[in-house]
């Protein structure tokens, strides 16, 4: 009888439930599945489709200053510029998902799974570049994302709190500076600072594994001149969406129950305020680790951004095609984060 | 109060923008203690500064660009030459001296500069003894023909040089080392090797300029069991005194000694620091603020710096400064089968409307841009006479221009009211667009409205290499630069103005120049031995193409070179127009800390 009463009462408890949470994620992940290989399809076709209907003929910039046509097919042929576009498709396809095997004047390579191809102009595989990239590009979006978030949400709440106030206009002024401002102005702007004027930091960079000290010191610049992009853009929501919750009925409430404004703030108002930010913090966060290009060229990063403007270029194809393919799946990654904290913060969502 | 306070913190905001701007104009200047070590403008251009015989230290480049490739058969990029001699050795090389005798031909792995038969097709070369890869096995003949093959594989390494594969087989019979068919792989037949000290080149044609040719670093030898074919420039073999110890394409690059490399066996290379360090930057003006701050000694690319780092070099660090011509002519050219510049009067009003002066500062001015270019062929390959040879007076009476001069040509040429036209300019070349942008302004005045396409920089073989295509878009005119191979006529010219290099894709005879009297000159050129006879044909050369009015040049180009403070032995090469990189040493005792704090005691 417990049992039976217990299974009746729970039952709309179930839709709320692990288990609901878990049918979400699949389902989530199954879109998010799906959209990859959307991405994939269209940026395939950019890459490779579009040149041909333009006439572009991208063998022509691998050869020497004099190559007669016979050179250029050659070319051709060893980039798989010259298979039928589906079959270039597929045997793209086929080489991220089970490895491919690549064989030019008699020199016959296999490519493992996840193969995204060769750089046409440095020859080597891809993936080891893309992996080897990763960790710098990673570093440089989660140390700025923890910066923009502690002080672009501080500043906006703080805002939001002294609305009208010194503070609230100082910090919606330096928000406007920092959204309008540009990173290669404000990446050489504090280089020149702090680098090459006070010389406080030498803003080199080094690789962790190497120096944690020297990686630390080096990344300080590029963290604090992407963070001040975003806490800007952050505060500002910040400040609009707190305004906008502290006019909410149920704030009123909480403050007439006699509630500390501690816990109005602190506990109902952030949290919905939180909402949108963690939308964004998505968002950003996937497209950063996609590679954050501007930064990375400014303070010589050797991360995704400055590899896939390299590539761009040198047309170098297979480089742009797997960074633009990491960028979109961190993007999708990171919703996907967003939309499983979303279902835990928000009951609505797992039922919707 | 509340004015008072505004205005304190109006007082405090425009002193920290004070600060800001003044840190950002004397940054450069806290740094580097090159001020110190400046040794004078322009020294290094001509002569050997801070001579010294000292070893040891890292010599340290900056570089805004990777090679094109490290594998010597596959790079096409001068300052790329210039480095692999680190690493790699050819038959005969460039003299290890300032300017002019700097593009003379010594001998290298050879004994001596080469056997030659009577007709002037048979070259024999010996070997040195005790030539070694970095592995302490000899360099045979053997090697050196491979290394030579590898050019015939254009299907796995393409992108280099190709002139010894159609000097030795211009009818394309031999198919490269990956498809050869032969046990030894070896089977080129215009070169034999008898034995591992001897190689022959039989030429099907005589060419004087074969020398040459075999200095380019894509005649240099590699071993077939260390050749990673596609994969050798992540990890070429030495068979210099450097060999690599780590290199991460567009990060960084590492050259350590070779340890089996001998001095005696190399009058060449003397090999001074113990490393050799690349940084590749993504970031020109960093790079250059690093150079100033003595962070790094030169750059790799030898493209000069940027506007910023040049004004605060010029203004702050002179004496570590050249000024060399960097080899190249930036020109516009005139396609034939583009009315109405099938008409020789129509490209001379195009030449005599030009304001020269004005295009020289679209360039950079005299220092960043260069002289302006009287004609074709640049002052360092043999045979040119530079401003000296001035037809149309562009750096004379005429450098503004000649209004009457050019009216009249165009009445000549049937345009009395001038006449319409494109001009093709790169979009990735800034100053290619400045200059197209001052050539219309200056032509309008004549009547010629000329409309600016600008077109894919990084496709220039399929839009203006494509003869149909240019006619087809209508460029009348366009701006292109060209810096010699070789040092020599027929390194710089024969691709510009040989009729029978005119190709359906991949064209650089964009003028499309079919003139039998320059073809004449050529294969006499190739066919003459004497070098003065040689220097004689080349002048005649550039007179028969300033004449047909194929060209007009913009600038002899020159770029601002920085010159680290601890560098020794530097001096300019007409060879690689750039600072000779094998004899570069370092004075270890002046690192950059210790320079910096020389500086700040001044």
């Amino acid at each position: 009888m417990t049992a039976g009463r217990r299974g009746k009462s729970r039952r709309p408890v179930l839709r709320s439930g692990p288990l609901a949470v878990l049918t979400y994620l699949i389902r989530r992940l199954f879109a998010a599945a799906v959209m990859l290989v959307v991405i994939i399809m269209v940026v395939f076709g950019i890459f490779f489709l579009v040149p041909k209907w333009t006439g572009v003929d991208i063998a022509a910039s691998f050869v020497g200053k004099q190559a007669d046509p016979a050179a250029v097919e050659a070319v051709r042929e060893k980039l798989g510029l010259s298979e039928p576009i589906h079959i270039q498709a597929w045997e793209f396809f086929k080489g991220i998902f089970a490895g491919r095997t690549y064989s030019t004047g008699g020199d016959v390579v296999h490519c493992s799974a996840p193969c995204f191809g060769y750089s046409f102009k440095s020859e080597q595989a891809v993936w080891p570049v893309l992996t080897d990239r990763f960790p710098v590009t990673l570093g440089l979006a989660l140390g700025a994302a923890v910066l923009w978030l502690v002080f672009g949400v501080a500043a906006g709440v703080l805002s939001a709190l002294k609305r009208g106030s010194l503070w609230d206009r100082g910090a919606m002024v330096a928000a406007l500076a920092g959204v309008s401002l540009p990173i290669y102005f404000t990446g050489m702007l504090s280089l020149a600072t702090f680098a090459f004027g006070l010389k406080w930091l030498d803003a080199q960079y080094v690789p962790f594994g190497r120096d944690p000290g020297g990686w630390f010191g080096g990344m300080i610049l590029p963290w604090i001149t992407l963070a001040f992009l975003y806490a800007a853009m952050y505060a500002r929501i910040t400040r609009a969406t707190m305004m906008e919750v502290l006019g909410e009925d149920y704030i009123r409430t909480a403050r007439a129950k006699g509630l500390p404004e501690r816990t109005v703030i602190g506990k109902h108002a952030m949290r919905s305020t939180m909402t949108p930010i963690l939308t964004m913090l998505g968002m950003d966060l996937g497209a950063l680790i996609g590679g954050a290009i501007l930064t990375e060229s400014t303070f010589n990063l050797p991360g995704l951004g400055q590899a896939v403007l390299n590539a761009i270029r040198n047309q170098d194809l297979p480089i742009i095609l797997g960074v633009v393919l990491i960028t979109s799946l961190s993007v999708l990654l990171a919703n996907l984060l967003v939309d499983v904290l979303y279902a835990v913060i928000d009951p609505r969502v797992r039922l919707a | 109060m509340t004015t008072q306070h505004a205005s304190r913190r109006r007082t405090q905001a425009l002193a920290a923008a004070a600060v800001v701007a003044g840190l950002l104009t004397t940054t450069a200047c806290g740094g580097g203690g090159d001020k110190t070590s400046g040794v004078g403008y322009d020294a290094a251009t001509t002569k050997v500064v801070n001579a010294g015989t000292t070893k040891g230290g890292a010599l340290r480049f900056a570089a805004t660009q990777d090679g094109d490739s490290w594998d010597t058969t596959r790079s096409y990029y001068g300052f790329a030459w210039n480095f692999m001699r680190y690493y790699s050795r050819q038959l005969v090389t460039y003299k290890t001296e300032p300017g002019k005798a700097g593009a003379t031909l010594t001998p290298d792995l050879a004994t001596d500069m080469g056997r030659v038969s009577d007709d002037g097709r048979t070259y024999t070369f010996t070997l040195r003894d005790e030539v070694s890869w970095e592995d302490g096995k000899p360099i045979t003949s053997k090697d050196v023909k491979y290394g030579i093959e590898r050019q015939w594989a254009q299907d796995v390494l393409s992108g280099g040089p190709v002139y010894l594969k159609d000097i030795l087989d211009p009818d394309g019979e031999y198919h490269g080392p990956y498809q050869d068919e032969s046990a030894d792989k070896l089977g080129l037949k215009a070169v034999e090797t008898p034995d591992d000290r001897t190689i022959v080149f039989r030429l099907p044609q005589r060419n004087s300029d074969f020398p040459q040719m075999l200095a380019i670093p894509s005649a240099s030898p590699v071993r077939q069991d260390k050749d990673t074919k596609s994969k050798y420039g992540l990890r070429p073999f030495s068979s210099g005194p450097y060999r690599f110890e780590s290199y991460d394409p567009g990060k960084d690059l590492q050259l350590v000694r070779n340890p089996q490399w001998k001095e005696a066996s190399d009058p060449i290379r003397k090999a001074y620091p113990d490393t050799v360090d690349v940084k590749f930057f993504s970031n020109a003006n960093d790079m250059d603020q690093r150079l100033i701050a003595g962070d790094y000694d030169l750059d790799l690319g030898q493209s000069g710096l940027s506007p910023q780092g040049r004004q605060t070099a010029l203004k702050q660090h002179k004496g570590n400064l050249d000024n060399p011509l960097s080899g190249y002519v930036r020109y516009a050219t005139f396609p034939q089968n583009v009315k109405p510049f099938d008409n020789e009067h129509c490209r001379r009003a195009v030449i005599h409307g030009a304001d020269h002066l004005s295009l020289q500062t679209a360039r950079g001015g005299p220092v960043a841009g260069g002289d302006i270019g009287t004609n074709m062929l640049p002052p360092t390959v043999p045979g040119a006479q530079g401003v000296t040879y001035d037809p149309f007076d562009m750096a004379g009476a005429d450098r503004n221009g000649n209004v009457a001069k050019a009216k009249q040509e165009l009445a000549a040429c049937g345009k009395p009211d001038g006449f319409t036209t494109t001009i093709a300019v790169r979009n990735n070349k800034p100053v290619e667009v400045a200059t197209a942008q001052s050539l219309q302004a200056s032509l309008k005045k004549i009547g010629i409205d000329a409309q600016i396409d600008q077109y894919d920089g990084s496709q220039t073989s399929g839009i203006v290499g494509s003869p149909d295509n240019v006619a087809k878009k209508g460029y009348g005119i366009v701006i292109d630069g060209w810096a010699a191979d070789f040092p020599s006529v027929q390194g710089f010219g024969r691709p510009l103005w040989d009729g029978k290099y005119v190709l359906e894709s991949g064209n650089v005879n964009y003028a499309l120049i079919k003139d039998k009297a320059i073809d004449d000159l050529f294969d006499a050129y190739a066919k003459e031995p004497d070098e003065a006879a040689k220097v004689r044909i080349a002048t005649q050369i550039n007179h028969k193409v300033m004449e047909g009015a194929y060209y007009l040049p913009f600038t002899y180009e020159k770029y601002l070179n920085w010159r680290g403070g601890r560098l020794t032995n530097v001096y300019m090469t007409d060879a690689y127009n750039g600072y000779d990189f094998i004899s570069l040493g370092v004075n270890s005792a002046k690192s950059s800390k210790s320079s910096k704090s020389s500086q700040s005691s001044q």
